[in-house]
């Protein structure tokens, strides 16, 4: 099964859209209660690097009896040093973006400890695409 | 404790999502930060925060909260509230600052012997 998600940069009265819809198919689909909560923080936290960072993306879930992949696929600016973006606490949103309560730093780090694989690849001036695996049993 | 309880007992005011009143307490969690309480709020919590925008009601919807708490008297924006009436999650609002009301809510929580 495979299901798509627009995303769109900058619009965040709609963050959290697309993960809410996976977490109802996940939910249909008899995944567990523990799981699903880690997926969906993973999945949440992708969903609002698209909206925060990037100009729009696309959420790829694929699902099979053993296996839940997410790839998330932006439009943006790219991130130009990955290690440094991964550390807890970096972050380069804008001021109005923290007074919101984004821009903790804690998006990359939630999503790496949420999901069984996390990777990463990002061409600068080009996008971002993360790839998240997550074991079902 | 419900919901409901809860705002009798500190004097909270219902904002919306009355239709939510019910719902269980299983804990709390104090924070503005929303990846904060992305990953480490618990399903069943009362979520004290100043945020007042949309995206709180993502995040309650997603994580199962039982309420929202607003400090200082601060009001839901117009979009927040008409997610919490959809999602039937309260919030609710207390005249009182972060640390006092968190203190007052633990202590419903997790009483003295
Ligand atoms: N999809 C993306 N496109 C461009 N930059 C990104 C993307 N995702 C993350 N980043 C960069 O990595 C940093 C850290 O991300 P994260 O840990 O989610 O924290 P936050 O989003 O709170 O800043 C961001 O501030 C940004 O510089
Ligand atoms: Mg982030």
């Amino acid at each position: 099964m495979e299901f798509n998600y627009n995303l769109e940069g900058g619009n965040f009265s709609r963050a959290g859209a697309a993960s809410s819809e996976v977490k109802k198919l996940l939910k249909q689909l008899n995944v567990s209660p523990a799981l699903i909560k880690r997926i969906v923080i993973a999945l949440y936290e992708a969903e609002v690097n698209v909206v925060a960072h990037a100009y729009e993306g696309v959420m790829n879930v694929v699902f099979d009896n053993q296996t839940i992949r997410v790839k998330i696929t932006d439009k943006g600016p790219g991130i130009p040093d990955i290690g440094l973006a991964m550390q807890e606490g970096y972050s380069t949103a804008s001021p109005k973006v923290r007074e919101m309560g984004f821009g903790a730093g804690m998006g990359l780090p939630n999503m790496k400890k949420n999901c069984d694989s996390l990777s990463i690849e990002s061409q600068v001036g080009v996008g971002t695409t993360v790839t998240m695996i997550t074991h079902l049993q | 404790m419900t919901v409901k309880e809860l705002s009798e007992k500190l004097n909270l005011s219902i904002c919306c999502g009355a239709a939510g009143l019910d719902r269980e307490i299983r804990g709390g969690y104090t924070s503005d930060l929303l990846s904060d309480v992305m990953g480490n709020a618990q399903e069943g919590a009362v979520w004290v925060t100043l945020q007042t925008h949309k995206n709180i009601m993502a995040i309650a919807s997603l994580k199962e909260l039982a309420a929202i708490v607003l400090v200082k008297g601060l009001q839901p924006e117009e979009d927040t509230a008409a997610e919490s009436e959809n999602e039937e999650i309260p919030i609710l609002s207390t005249t009182l600052e972060t640390f006092d009301i968190t203190g007052q809510i633990y202590q419903l929580l997790h009483p003295l012997p």
